[in-house]
Formats: structure tokens, C-alpha cells, sequence
């Protein structure tokens, strides 16, 4: 069981194990004709999305519904929501309506921390800010998990803008936790203040350590960003640590390539690069829908269990 | 708790449920076996064994897991998952549409979670149709189900609790009776 | 009949004539009359309590004009005097802006009428608060302004606010700037540091203070302008005011208590109750302040009371306002955690902390009448407090508009009984006493000719004073 999904540093090795194993179980249920099972028959959940994301919302809405839960659909766009109705009478809205679980997904970080005060539904973290995104840190380390048996003791390289990232956060959380070892790599201008004491490396330099990884995780490198002066232009952020078919090369034989998508062609990724087939990108999104299955699963097993409900 | 059977008398049981299913069915044509998680497989096996050795033919056997379709999901919480296999023969997976599938378990107590597998053999496909094979028959039924193939019945009391062990898991093959919470309904431990 | 009534063997600590020491302190006529152990009329009993001239808040924003549905100046002003207060200075970020006259004529009024509380309003510095031209900085002065600040919003160029400080010495008026370099804190929402990273928010770099401070330093150094620095919230800004005020720059400084109470681990919570501009810092930021009131390095405490309406509060941590109620609560807060017991352990002597709060803001900012010394001839500016009472701050049980306190449900020490404004009860037996409109308009005048012969307006009221213990009233 686990309570509110808010966090990945609110997981530990054992509950994050247990997540990973339980999306095993629930992989095989998309290769089937009947793609459904009833044990989530008759709960309701739904997809609080003020941020666009039609991926990340389908892929919830179809984990939902192979579980047999009820899918409600509340974006930004055309709704209350966008006529400026508050968080917080959204919130009590839903909580009359008597929803068992909320995926939200919104731009300022600690909104979900924020719904939990209002609402007695479980509230799934689907993306806040750049504060977390731990979905996507799981079905990565499902993925990663899935190719090479294990994730401890494996290298990880995560390379691009740290600062901005939600998913650079939640991983390197969930990556230490299960014992892997990370570096993180980009201009001193996008990782962040106190990133040293995360437990990781830090190396401004590609070249020195695409040799040594088994992990290559790209992470998306924004317009906006070379707008507001992060770094000068994309061209000398794509020469100096763009991945292109000759660094590709350079990795060790095994190794994979790995995004949390969309990417941006000719910046973080080369676009001969972005084919490769050390690429687990496709990998990823099938992933994403037996992780977040499981973390349904585990979330609204009923009955809150006197202690609170943690695995 | 009390012994109530041996390895022998286990072994003669799975012997005969295995003759009987080849008189019933009229041989292992177009049959396929499906054990329930747990205990369920390795007993399906078994039979699947002394089937080929009759019919000097392979069963397409597997192994079906039915923790998604319980009806207790409410009391239980999430339970671990298991890995359902369809039947396999040598060429590969065999599917369930039109064949007769015989479900395995090993103790058959309220019944629900034979229940709870016809659900999931659905899903799977469209069997000809679904017979039930089942190691103890202890009595106690809470929906109309009931065994094609007993290899023993146990009248018990709902205060006791029936052990089946075997090899393959617990090292020795045997079947106890004696006091103990028994799970008030519903699918409990000992698989009823 | 005048009401004459003497405070007996209280406490009275009043840093202006280096007094902490029991005594009697009559008031007749709405002035001091006697400090000594003589006593006249109503004897109010106050063993175990303090007494001390009442605070004055150097910053407050009492958002009328413009948004009164966060709170208005009667609102603020009762706010005020339930903390203590009997003089406070309200900010210029009004809608309109305090630029001009008008306004400033206008919040006077306003303050007259409530009666709970003097005002020494603020201009503004720049028209609009733009930071390009200058404000009519003497029209405002001839109402008595003598300080103009942009607070919420800093002076952005370096020659405006040169200007500003120099023009500003026609009338030896103090320029207030609010030290945010604006480049360094676009879209802030916390302290920058390991837990920003953590949480997912912008951080405000301690540099973003400490570059505008040290500017605004050079310049009034230069010539020798006076500055004001508003809420300091970083060592590194302490360390600043420390050095200038050795090399004798004309400066003095200010905090806010959550600067010197609270951290920005309560950021965790993502609860907006406690996001403020300057943010909440860390621990050491916080010991920093502390060290500087107790050196004097800053002189004031000052609460930037800064009234949200809850519904602006209780959003998403990037969309609410900054902003903290500070007016009910500075006193007892001051005494909890700097006070305290008054041993080796306090940060402040209680003398320091009346300092602090009251003789030093009213010296800094030459506010006539308040401060002390409590003296006969004095106004009768003054407030009574319980040192070691207990209460638990109740965010619905506010005289504020708002609820926006971040220490809501938190147990304080010390607790406020009387505040006299000029001799009249503003707050009686720790609530807001009833005003009457004829003698609110007796309560302001900048004259000091004028002699405020404060009259009891009812029988009733000399018999209304209750006193803390049944005493005899002396013929």
C-alpha cells in the first residue's frame, strides 16, 4: 500500500521495490485480447492536468482503465479551471464529488503537497514544477531495472539541464536510494545550488564520462533557456555537450540511451542520434503505463491501514 | 495437526483424477491444463505427466495467477502479483479458444477462487469449456461451484485449516488437518 | 472632570532615560504627570507587569487605499494598538500610490477618525512607484512626512536613487530603499540554497540584499544622506550595516520578527502563509539578525505587517502574494525569543527589546511624542504588558483583516493590557476599547502648541477603568 504518491524521497528501497515488481505483474495485461481487469471496478480517478500534456495524461487515463476504474479528464484548457477558478474550490469540487484518486500534474511546485490539505482522495504527483515527477523516475528505473537485471552498482550519466529538471530530481532521489551510482553532467549554469550534497558526481565534461556509463540520460535543453542566458547559443551547447553519433560511439558496448521526451532535435539529442538502437525511448513509454498501473494498484487498495498506509 | 495424506496415497489420487479426466473427455485431444497459482501448477504438472505418459502425447499445461479478479480486494489490499502462463506446448504458446480447459487447485474450500479464475480465463480467450480438478474437496461452498475431479474430500469445520504441501515447494508431499484461524471466506492462504 | 489615574508599582522600562526600574507612573490630562512614587485618583495595580512608552512600527502596510478587502487603515490601526502600538508608519504602496499629498492627507484622516493609533504616513519616492522620476517629495513634507520609500519595490537606478537622497535633504527626510536587485530575483519564491533546489523553487540569492544595501551605503555615505534599510534578513547585510555604521555612514536599520524567528525550512510545507519578500533565510541568517539587534547594529524591530485576504493566500505557492501579519504579535514574539528569561541566555535585554521597539524607531525616524522618555510633561503614549502571560495565537481572533499570520496556533509569552494613546484607552484589559468620535478628533495634531485637554467624555469612563485589583481611590 502506499499513501499519496508526492514524492520519490518519500520511497524507500523496499516500497520502490515493491512498485517496480508489481509493474511486472501488470505488464503482461497489454498483450492480451481482453486488456482489463476488474480490480479496480467501481473506483474513480481523476486527471487533474493544468499542464498540456497529452502523453503523460493517456498514459494515466489508460492505466486507469485497465484496471476497471472510472476516468474523469480535468485540464486547463476549457474547463472552470481556465476561467480561473482556484486550486482550492477545484479541490473541495472533487472532494464532494467523491473521486478515490487525483493525477495531478501542474507548473508550481508543492501543488499537489498543497491539494492533499483539501482532499481526503489519494493524490498522485503526475509532474509539479521542478519539484518532482516520480512516474517518470519509476518506469526509468523499471526500464533500466528491466534491461540489466539490476540497479545497483550500475553508472548513470544524466546529462542537460538539472536545474529546470523534475525528472532529473526524482531520479537521481530514486536512482541513490536503489544503490546506483550518478553523475550528473552540464554547464555549471544548469545544475543547481546544493546539488553537491544530492550524492552524486558533478562533471561539466561529456567526453570524460560517456566511457564509463552503463546510463546515458539525456534531459530536455529549453529555448527558453538560452534565452534567459543559461548558456549562449544551442550550437555551442549541442558541440559541447550534445550527444551526436560520435559520442553515441563512444559508449560502452550495452550501454543505453534514454529521454523523458519530447526531445529537442539538435540540441540535447543529434537527430541521427535520436534513432540509435541503444535508444530505450520506445521502451519508456510502454513502461510508463504498467508503472503507473502499479502505483494505482498500490494506491487504492482500500482500507487505509492504521499506520498510515506505507508498504 | 493431523495427517490425512500421505505421498503415496497423494501420488494414486493425482493418478486416477488423471484417468478420469481422459474417460470424461474422451482422450487429451484439444485439452489443455491450468493450474491456479500456487500450489495449483506444480499439481497440474504432475498430471500433465501421467496424461502424456497414457496418451504417449504432451498436455499444453500452464499456470493462471487470479489475484486481480478477487472479490476481496476491499479487505485484502494489494497483494503480490504473480505471472500468468498460458499453456505451452513444444511449437510454443497454445491459446484457450475452443479447447477444454482443465483448472488445477489444490484445496477447493467457498469456491471463489474458481470463481475469480473463470473471470480470468475469460480475458484470456473463449474456451470450448472449463472443467475443475482439484486435490481436497473440504466442503463449505459459498457460490455454486463444483469439482469434475476430487482426489479426496475432507468434510471439515470452518475452525480448521488444511495444509497441502509438496514437494516442489515445501519439500515433502502430504495433506494435514487441524485447528486454526481459518480465513472467514473469501480466498484465504490455504486456497480454498 | 480629566481622568487622572496612577499606574502603581509597575515595572517601568523606558530606554530614553535609561530607566528599568518599579515605580508609580501617573497620567491626568492625557500627559505623564508624575514618574515618582506619589500617586493621584484611580490606583491601577500592576505588580509583575511592565510598563513602557508604546511602540511604533517603523513599517506597516495598512493597504488603504486600494485594497481594503485585505485591510483598511481603522482595521490596521486597531491591529496596531492591540500589539502595543501607538505610532506606526504606513508604506506608500497604496492604490493610488502615495505620492502625492492627497493621499497622504487622506490616510491621516482616516487614522484621526479610528482613533486607535498615530500614523506618520510614508511617501513614496518615485512617482508610481517606477522608479523614474521623482515624487513630490515636499508637498508631502509640508504634512509632516520626513521618510519616502518605494517599499515593495526597490529604486532600480543608482542615479535615481543618488537623487533622491540628496533632494532629500532639504528637509533632512530619510530615504527608505527596499534592497532587492531586481535582475537577481526574477520570479523568486524562496530563500536560494540546497532546500530551494530541493523543493523546486526559485531562490532569491542572499546578493539580491546584499548588493542593493551596499550601493545604497556608498551613496548616503557619500553625502552624507540619510538611509534607512528596511527588513534585513541576511548576515551578510548585518555585516554591511556593521562596517558602515563605523565609518560613520548615517544609516539605520530595521527587522521584521519572522526574520528572527523563523527559517525557511517552514517552505517545505509549501504552505504560502509563509512565503515573504525578503524570504525566510536560514538559521544562521537568523542568529545574524539577532546578534545585530543586540550590538545595535540594527536599531528597530519592525513587523512589514503586510495583510493578505485568505483567498489570495490559499493558493499555489508561485501565485500567492508575499506577505506576514506582524502587528499583534511583535511584542509577545520579541519577549518569547529574545527576552525570555532574562538571563545569560537572552538575546536582548528587556530594556533593548522596549528599545527596539519603541525609542529607537520613534529617535530614528523623528517621531515627536512616542518613544519616551516617560516623563512628566510627556504625552501619554504608553503601554502596559504582562510579561510572562501566556496565549496562543488564534489566526480568526485577529483585529486584522486578514488572517495571514504564520504563527497561528504557536503559545506566546507576554501579553498586552492597556495601550494609551495620549492618555486614552485605546486598548483596555486586553481588548480594543470603543473610540468616541468627538475625542478622535482631539487625538492628532502635529502642533505642539496645541494642548490636548483630555477630557473623560462620560462619567462612565473614569468609573470604567477597571482596575486589576480592587483598590481605594484616592481623593
Amino acid at each position: 500500500m502506499i499513501n499519496d504518491l508526492l514524492a520519490i524521497s518519500d520511497l524507500d528501497a523496499a516500497q520502490i521495490g515493491r512498485i517496480l515488481d508489481t509493474a511486472d505483474g501488470l505488464k503482461d495485461i497489454a498483450l492480451r485480447p481482453i486488456k482489463k481487469v476488474p480490480v479496480l471496478r467501481g473506483r474513480t480517478v481523476c486527471n487533474l492536468f493544468y499542464e498540456d500534456s497529452t502523453r503523460t495524461r493517456i498514459s494515466f487515463e489508460l492505466a486507469a482503465k485497465r484496471l476497471s476504474a472510472d476516468v474523469i479528464n480535468f485540464s486547463a484548457k476549457g474547463s472552470s479551471v481556465s476561467k480561473g477558478e482556484s486550486l482550492k474550490d477545484t479541490a473541495l469540487t472533487l472532494q464532494a464529488m467523491g473521486v478515490d484518486a487525483i493525477v495531478i500534474r501542474h507548473s508550481a511546485s508543492g501543488a499537489p503537497q498543497q491539494l492533499t490539505r483539501w482532499v481526503d482522495a489519494k493524490v498522485l504527483n503526475a509532474g509539479d514544477g521542478w519539484h518532482q515527477h516520480p512516474t517518470q523516475a519509476l518506469l526509468d528505473l523499471y526500464t533500466i531495472r528491466d534491461r540489466f537485471g539490476r540497479l545497483e552498482g550500475l553508472r548513470v550519466a544524466i546529462i542537460g539541464d538539472v536545474f529546470h529538471s523534475r525528472v532529473a530530481r526524482s531520479l537521481v532521489q530514486g536512482l541513490t536510494t536503489m544503490g546506483a551510482e550518478v553523475t550528473l553532467v552540464g554547464p555549471p549554469t544548469l545544475l543547481p545550488p546544493g546539488v553537491d550534497s544530492w550524492g552524486v558526481t558533478v562533471s561539466h565534461d561529456v567526453d570524460e564520462v560517456l566511457g564509463e556509463i552503463d546510463v546515458c540520460y539525456l534531459l530536455r535543453v529549453q529555448q527558453e533557456r538560452m534565452d534567459e542566458q543559461f548558456f549562449p547559443s544551442s550550437r555551442e551547447y549541442a558541440r559541447i555537450w550534445g550527444i551526436d553519433r560520435d559520442r553515441l560511439a563512444r559508449l560502452p558496448q550495452g550501454a543505453i540511451v534514454m529521454h523523458p521526451g519530447p526531445m529537442n532535435r539538435g540540441v540535447e539529442i543529434s537527430a541521427d542520434a535520436a534513432d540509435a538502437p541503444n535508444s530505450v525511448i520506445v521502451e519508456q513509454v510502454s513502461n510508463g503505463i504498467a508503472v503507473r498501473m502499479s502505483c494505482l494498484y498500490l494506491m487504492l487498495g482500500a482500507e487505509q491501514r492504521a499506520d498510515g498506509g506505507f508498504l | 495437526m493431523k495427517q490425512v495424506l500421505t505421498a503415496e496415497e497423494l501420488s494414486r489420487a493425482l493418478k486416477r483424477m488423471a484417468h478420469q479426466i481422459l474417460e470424461h473427455n474422451k482422450g487429451s485431444h484439444e485439452l489443455v491444463l491450468m493450474g491456479i497459482r500456487t500450489r495449483g501448477i506444480p499439481l497440474a504438472h504432475r498430471l500433465a505427466a501421467v496424461i502424456a505418459e497414457v496418451e504417449g502425447e504432451p498436455v499444453p499445461t500452464g499456470g493462471l495467477d487470479v489475484t486481480l479478479y478477487r472479490d476481496d480486494y476491499a479487505r485484502t489490499g494489494p497483494l503480490p502479483l504473480g505471472r500468468t502462463q498460458l499453456p505451452a506446448s513444444a511449437d510454443g504458446e497454445v491459446g484457450l479458444d475452443g479447447r477444454t480447459v482443465v483448472l488445477v487447485d489444490d484445496v477447493l474450500y467457498t469456491g471463489r477462487t474458481i470463481r475469480a479464475a473463470l473471470d480470468a480465463l475469460m480475458d484470456y480467450g473463449r474456451p470450448r469449456a472449463v472443467q475443475l480438478a482439484v486435490l481436497v474437496d473440504r466442503g463449505h461452498r459459498e457460490l455454486p461451484i463444483r469439482a469434475d475431479y476430487v482426489g479426496k474430500n475432507l468434510p471439515t469445520s470452518a475452525e480448521e485449516e488444511v495444509r497441502v504441501h509438496i514437494t516442489e515447494s515445501d519439500g515433502i508431499d502430504e495433506v494435514l488437518v487441524g485447528a486454526g484461524a481459518a480465513p472467514a471466506g473469501g480466498v484465504g492462504s490455504s486456497s480454498p | 472632570m480629566t481622568a487622572e489615574f496612577t499606574f502603581t508599582d509597575v515595572r517601568l522600562v523606558d530606554p530614553a532615560a535609561d530607566r528599568d526600574e518599579v515605580t508609580n507612573v501617573t497620567v491626568a490630562g492625557g500627559i505623564v504627570t508624575a514618574t515618582d512614587r506619589s500617586s493621584a485618583g484611580l490606583r491601577i495595580d500592576c505588580a509583575g507587569l511592565v510598563l513602557a512608552p508604546g511602540l511604533v512600527d517603523l513599517h506597516v502596510h495598512l493597504r488603504e487605499p486600494g485594497r481594503e478587502d485585505a485591510e483598511t487603515v481603522a482595521s490596521g490601526t486597531a491591529a496596531a494598538a492591540m500589539g502595543g502600538f501607538t505610532a506606526v508608519c504606513p508604506m506608500a504602496n497604496t492604490d493610488p500610490v502615495t505620492d502625492h499629498a492627497g493621499v497622504v492627507e487622506q490616510v491621516l484622516r482616516l487614522a484621526r477618525e479610528a482613533g486607535h493609533c498615530e500614523v506618520f504616513p510614508v511617501g513614496a519616492v518615485t512617482r508610481g512607484l517606477a522608479g523614474e522620476e521623482l515624487a513630490e517629495m515636499g508637498a508631502m513634507a509640508a504634512l509632516g512626512v520626513r521618510c519616502f520609500s518605494d517599499d515593495g519595490m526597490p529604486v532600480r537606478s543608482a542615479q535615481v536613487m543618488r537623487r533622491a537622497l540628496e533632494y532629500a535633504k532639504t528637509w533632512d527626510a530619510i530615504i527608505c530603499n527596499h534592497a532587492e536587485e531586481p535582475t537577481l530575483t526574477g520570479g523568486a519564491e524562496m530563500n536560494e540554497g540546497q532546500l530551494s533546489t530541493l523543493l523546486g523553487l526559485a531562490g532569491w540569492p542572499r546578493e539580491a540584499e546584499e548588493i542593493m544595501i551596499a550601493r545604497d551605503l556608498l551613496l548616503a555615505h557619500g553625502l552624507n544622506a540619510r538611509l534607512h534599510v528596511p527588513h534585513v534578513s541576511t548576515a551578510g547585510s548585518v555585516a554591511l550595516l556593521r562596517q558602515a555604521k563605523l565609518r560613520g555612514t548615517r544609516v539605520t536599520a530595521e527587522a521584521a520578527p519572522h526574520h528572527f524567528t523563523l527559517t525557511e525550512e517552514l517552505v517545505r510545507t509549501y504552505d504560502p502563509v509563509y512565503r515573504v519578500n525578503p524570504p525566510l533565510r536560514t538559521r544562521s541568517d537568523v542568529e545574524a539578525v539577532r546578534a545585530g539587534l543586540a550590538d545595535g547594529t540594527l536599531d528597530a524591530i519592525a513587523t512589514d505587517h503586510a495583510p493578505h485576504p485568505p483567498e489570495q493566500k490559499d493558493q499555489e505557492w508561485s501565485q500567492a502574494p508575499n506577505g506576514m501579519l506582524g502587528l499583534e504579535t511583535a511584542l509577545a514574539l520579541t519577549l518569547t525569543e529574545l527576552v525570555g528569561d532574562e538571563d545569560a541566555g537572552s538575546v536582548l535585554s528587556m530594556k533593548q527589546a522596549i528599545a527596539a521597539l519603541s525609542t529607537n524607531p520613534a529617535r530614528s525616524r523623528d517621531i515627536g511624542g512616542h518613544g519616551g522618555p516617560v516623563e512628566p510633561g510627556a504625552p501619554a503614549n504608553l503601554v502596559l504588558f504582562d510579561p510572562a502571560a501566556r496565549w496562543t495565537v488564534d489566526d480568526r481572533a485577529l483585529q486584522s483583516r486578514s488572517r495571514n499570520t504564520p504563527y497561528a496556533g504557536m503559545q506566546l509569552r507576554g501579553r498586552v493590557i492597556h495601550t494609551l494613546l495620549r492618555g486614552r484607552f485605546t486598548v483596555r484589559d486586553g481588548a480594543l476599547a470603543p473610540r468616541d468620535a468627538a475625542e478622535a478628533d482631539r487625538m492628532q495634531s502635529r502642533d505642539a502648541g496645541e494642548a490636548d485637554g483630555l477630557q473623560s467624555r462620560d462619567a462612565g469612563e473614569a468609573d470604567g477603568l477597571q482596575s486589576l485589583d480592587a483598590v481605594e481611590v484616592t481623593p
